[in-house]
């Protein structure tokens, strides 16, 4: 089979074509490794280990000479370098971490690695996945395939560069605060961020610990869900928070009508609620035309639009950044330039080896919020700023509740624009945190996620340069309650079976 | 609410961070510009709001699990200690700390 046919195949083709004997998992590894490695100026991959690669396809391969089946056993994946992994360095996209060879798998890796996927390398992403663009990476941007002058969004920037660039056919990322969803919606890519203590943190870089979750990133609702069936699951004794609830099949709801629809109305009765405060003056209005025509087509479905409110969405700004950076101060502590991570190479005594170390280790973000997290959490201060906030977080969470009373999906825009020129925000903190507003109410709920791919917008209109604009893809988001990924892909395929937006591929690729 | 240079200066310390005065002066412009958005949060009547930690607590209880008290990894010293910057002996190397 030639390279393009494999690149050019998602998980579910791929897995079938493997299956069938019509390619290998070693045919697919390599086609796309060497794929990949063209197109590194994407700055999609920060690692590879053919070697490793390799042999782990064979071992798939072995697999299914024996008679052994399964909807990723073969198929080549690639994760966020945020996961930890034995075969290939782990940096976090952090000077940190440079070179960092774990001893252990992160339990997300191991359960893909179990149902037979194949890794193909490690992906960038905003340093200890901080940001919105990807350009807090230590090691280089990455660059939004549909218009390589911006950015693909972030922190899981490189994943959804991969999936856009066909570089894998699904991969993993993870999402804080919106770390899976606005990297999907800038670069036309599926993604989901399952409940809160779905997916194990168990070896993913800590970041944030009450907010960071993993998910899938892919060219469709139906590969996630295969994606996330392998990913998710209690790890009891290796993450405390981990919800201790049984694994799911989280393909089960799809291509079926809701209770009491039809084929040609699947969705009828769905009540998609829209909150008010998604669709303001805060969003630009080619965001909002392409989410409005996407919602259309979820009318024709037969689902039903209603109007709602979440009153409290401009406050999970300041709410998730006093929370996430607290979280954060505390996790990013382990970094002393003793255990692991860099050590700098001159310093006076312990103080400043810690001092020194870590100032050279980490980027401006990462040090902003520190700084940040360690004022708000330092004395006389906590009631003030921590503590308010995670009673805010209630309120918010609660929002959702009543919410939910009135609908069975939430949607509206992923992000509030399209995708962005890089260095257009330059280092003005404020100025990426504000373009967040959409995806942090839901991680303070820690509800499930999605963005779908959803037409594109004006493109340009955003940007400061003169010349053509491209059209930029626009993310629908859709957050679900609790525990309902099932029905939130379900609504998700059903739309990517009436519309091809999901299908598009950025010119030449 | 402002902070200061020397808040600046306090915190780094606190946070283990080292700025020269130029970085500290930008950190300073840009924490009391991330102050100005938190200030809303006063606006919002949080008494007898119980802070959420975990978030699907706002439906179902959650009770943070403890497991059994008994050794679960293997003794994997060398690859633990393989990106450590300075080890002897299987010790982590630092400079002297009593005199």
């Amino acid at each position: 089979m030639s390279t393009p046919e494999i690149h050019q195949m998602g998980v579910a083709e791929l897995a079938a074509a493997i299956a069938d004997q019509k390619t290998s998992a070693v045919e697919a590894a390599q086609a796309l490794l060497a794929r990949a490695k063209q197109h590194q100026h994407l700055g999609a991959y920060l690692a590879f280990n053919e070697d490793a690669t390799l042999a782990q396809a064979r071992a798939a391969d072995a697999r299914i000479a024996a008679g052994e089946r399964g909807p990723l056993l073969g198929v080549p994946l690639a994760h966020k370098d945020i996961f930890v992994t034995q075969d290939f360095p782990s940096t976090a996209g952090s000077q940190m971490l440079a070179g960092y060879q774990s001893p252990f798998d992160a339990t997300v890796v191991t359960k893909l690695a179990a149902a037979g996927a194949v890794t193909l390398g490690k992906l960038n992403c905003d340093e200890f996945a901080m940001g919105g663009s990807n350009e807090n990476s230590a090691y280089g941007v990455a660059r939004n395939p549909w218009d390589t002058d911006r950015v693909p969004g972030g922190s899981s920037g490189g994943s959804a560069v991969a999936v856009a660039a066909r570089l894998a056919p699904a991969v993993t990322g993870t999402d804080t605060g919106g770390s899976i969803r606005q990297p999907a919606s800038f670069c036309n890519v599926t993604g989901i961020k399952p409940t809160y203590g779905r997916c194990s943190r168990y070896g993913m870089i800590a970041f944030a610990s009450s907010l960071d979750q993993a998910g899938p990133m892919a060219r469709s609702a139906a590969d996630c869900a295969t994606l996330l069936t392998a990913m998710a699951g209690p790890d009891i004794d290796r993450d405390s928070t981990s919800l201790d609830r049984p694994a799911e099949h989280y393909s089960r709801l799809l291509g079926i009508p809701r209770e009491g629809a039809s084929a040609a109305q699947p969705l009828k009765g769905l009540r998609i609620g829209l909150p008010k405060e998604f669709f303001g003056e805060g969003c630009a209005p080619d965001v909002i035309a392409a989410v409005r025509a996407a919602l259309s087509e979820y009318e024709k479905l037969g689902a039903s639009l209603v109007d709602i409110s979440l009153p409290r969405t401009e406050l999970s700004i300041p709410v998730y950044y006093i929370i996430a950076p607290a979280e954060a101060s505390s996790n990013l502590s382990r970094f002393d330039g003793v255990k692991f991570g860099h050590r700098a190479a001159q310093y006076d005594d312990l103080i400043d080896l810690y001092k020194k170390s870590r100032s050279e280790g980490f980027g401006p973000e990462v040090q902003r919020r520190i700084m940040i997290g360690t004022y708000v959490l330092s004395h006389g201060y906590y009631d003030a700023y921590y503590l308010k906030a995670q009673q805010i977080r209630r309120l918010i969470a609660q929002d959702f509740q009543q919410a939910f009373t009135q609908c069975d999906v939430i949607a509206g825009p992923a992000a509030p624009t399209t995708a962005w020129k890089i260095g257009e925000k330059g280092d003005d903190p404020v100025a990426n945190y504000l373009a967040d507003i959409f995806t942090l109410p839901a991680s303070l709920a820690g509800l499930p996620g999605m963005s779908v791919p959803a037409g594109f917008g004006a493109g340009g209109l955003q940007g400061s340069g003169a010349g053509i604009a491209k059209p930029m893809p626009v993310g629908l988001q859709l957050i679900g309650n609790y525990f309902q990924e099932a029905a939130l892909l379900q609504t998700a395929h059903a739309l990517q079976q009436a519309t091809d937006w999901h299908l598009k591929t950025p010119e030449g690729y | 609410m402002s902070l200061t240079l020397s808040d600046i200066g306090r915190i780094a310390n606190l946070a283990r961070l080292e700025l020269p005065p130029a970085q500290a002066e930008r950190m300073l412009t840009q924490l009391n510009g991330f102050f100005d958005i938190v200030e809303q949060m006063k606006t919002v009547d949080t008494t007898g709001v119980e802070p959420l930690a975990h978030p699907t607590a706002v439906i179902d209880p959650v009770t943070l699990r403890l497991r059994p008290d008994v050794a679960s990894e293997p003794d994997n010293r060398e690859a633990n200690q393989r990106s450590a910057p300075a080890v002897e002996r299987g010790l982590f190397l630092v400079p002297k700390v009593i005199e």
